[in-house]
């Protein structure tokens, strides 16, 4: 069996995608060595273990590496099997955890992304579907959560990580345009969740610092700005 | 024992679908399909549709016991994991059931939107969607590597997910002018073996009937 000092993680701190396998190892208590990539440029460790796609999160487990941040989740999962775990046992319910976590990339990230290059109607328009999407997730948490803490349950799970893992950019968004993702009245589970979710121990220290975030975010608007 | 009621709600040309079909025959799991109207040409799509699939409104969705499965990856999962004691479709290592998960998400995003550009454009634009779909092609050669499936020895999700495009390559070469075998012989070699199987072969539709498809829908698009 490989020894935890096996296991590296290729991403950075800003990286939503990258907190993912981050929470995930912490819920194993998996030491691992984090290397960060230089924002702008990609190491040659990085081309080398994901020549496919060339992207952050990467785990390099005794030299293997795997891609792709929900499949790295569900390796994590499988391969350190013992409690708790990530996805349920039913599979079912792991179908709806499956779906929720694609919901949360498809519905929520791909147009919140978008709207950070964007200006203007354009912009308004896609913070609308980012925001119908987080209605939608509202709907699930109620339905997952089964009245307890998390999408989880008692514990975080698949669709908890998947969204949770926004939270950091969720504040930064909502300071850079005076306006509420999340908020007590209208979606008052994900609002409990979300104070839940940031405080839990394997979430508390991956969560990346909002003002610092907030700093790079305005690097970042720069960089997807230029690309239009 | 009380008998299992699956239904697909079904579109006969979408490869989509045919991966569901495909996981069930494998599995040895009878199943009724209801084919739906997605382009509205007699009513469009079924109430049991929408109500299923509310957030996506398409096929395929499983639907078990009354119970709604949507995303064709996630579906087949769902029946390998429901029926696992025969033929088994995921590896069983952690690492290798990572790989195969790499495969299908990099198919899942890069093969059916890449070949819809061949056919739902001319020109340049045609050409530069053709010389992408090559590329991707190449790529699942290469993870292919010697071996007779993706699953190495044995038919896997990979080759389940995989297959269904193949009887859609013929629209793409008419259309596009190239022929898959000439550029990824490995590839082809595969796809015949693949269509030998019997849960596959019974519900792959002809390469003619996917291009008679094509053919109308660039007519509408006023591309031919």
């Amino acid at each position: 069996m490989a020894k935890d000092e096996d296991v590296k993680l290729v991403g950075s701190w800003t990286s939503p995608f990258v907190m993912r396998p981050r929470i995930a190892l912490n819920i194993k208590s998996v030491h691992y060595d984090f290397i960060q990539e230089t924002f702008g440029s990609k190491s040659p460790l990085l081309l080398q273990s994901n020549p496919v796609h060339k992207k952050i999160p990467v785990l390099i487990h005794a030299g293997k590496p795997i891609a792709e941040s929900s499949i790295i989740v569900e390796y994590i999962d499988e391969f350190w099997s013992s409690a708790p775990s990530i996805l349920p046992s039913d599979p079912y319910d792991r179908a709806l955890a499956r779906f929720w976590a694609s919901v949360v990339d498809q519905k929520f990230f791909t147009p919140m992304k978008a709207s950070m290059g964007a200006e203007g109607e354009a912009k308004k328009g896609l913070m609308n579907q980012a925001v119908e999407a987080i209605g939608l997730l509202e709907e699930a948490f109620g339905t997952l959560s089964r009245g307890k803490a998390f999408f989880g349950g008692d514990h975080i799970g698949f669709v908890d990580i998947a969204f949770g893992s926004f939270l950091g950019w969720i504040r930064v968004a909502e300071i850079s345009n005076g306006m509420k993702l999340i908020d007590a009245a209208k979606t008052p589970g994900l609002d409990g969740w979300a104070q839940r979710f940031s405080a839990h121990d394997a979430v508390k220290d991956v969560l990346p610092d909002t003002a610092k975030l907030l700093e790079f975010s305005k690097l970042l608007a720069a960089k997807l700005k230029e690309k239009h | 024992m009380s008998k299992d009621e699956i239904i697909i709600l079904d579109c006969i040309l979408s490869p989509f679908c045919m991966r569901v079909k495909i996981a069930l025959n494998e599995k040895g799991v009878s199943y009724e399909s209801k084919e739906e109207d997605l382009f509205g040409w007699k009513g469009g799509k079924s109430e049991l549709l929408l109500k299923s699939n509310p957030i996506h409104k398409k096929v395929p969705v499983l639907l078990h016991n009354g119970n709604p499965l949507n995303e064709s990856s996630n579906i087949v999962t769902y029946i390998d994991e429901t029926w696992p004691s025969s033929s088994p479709l995921l590896p069983s290592s952690p690492y290798e059931r990572a790989r195969a998960r790499f495969w299908i998400d990099y198919i899942d995003k890069k093969v059916f939107e890449t070949g819809g550009k061949i056919w739902r454009s001319n020109g340049d634009e045609q050409e530069a969607a053709k010389k992408e779909f090559i590329e991707i092609l190449k790529q699942l050669e290469e993870a292919l590597g010697d071996n007779d499936f993706f699953g190495g020895e044995r038919f896997g999700i990979v080759d389940v997910i995989a297959i269904p495009f193949s009887c859609w390559f013929y629209a793409f070469e008419k259309v596009g002018g190239f022929k898959v075998e000439e550029h990824c012989p490995k590839l082809s070699n595969w796809e015949k073996r693949c269509l030998l199987k019997e849960s596959v072969g019974s519900v792959i539709p002809s390469p003619d009937m996917v291009y008679g498809f094509v053919s109308s829908m660039r007519n509408k698009l006023g591309l031919e």
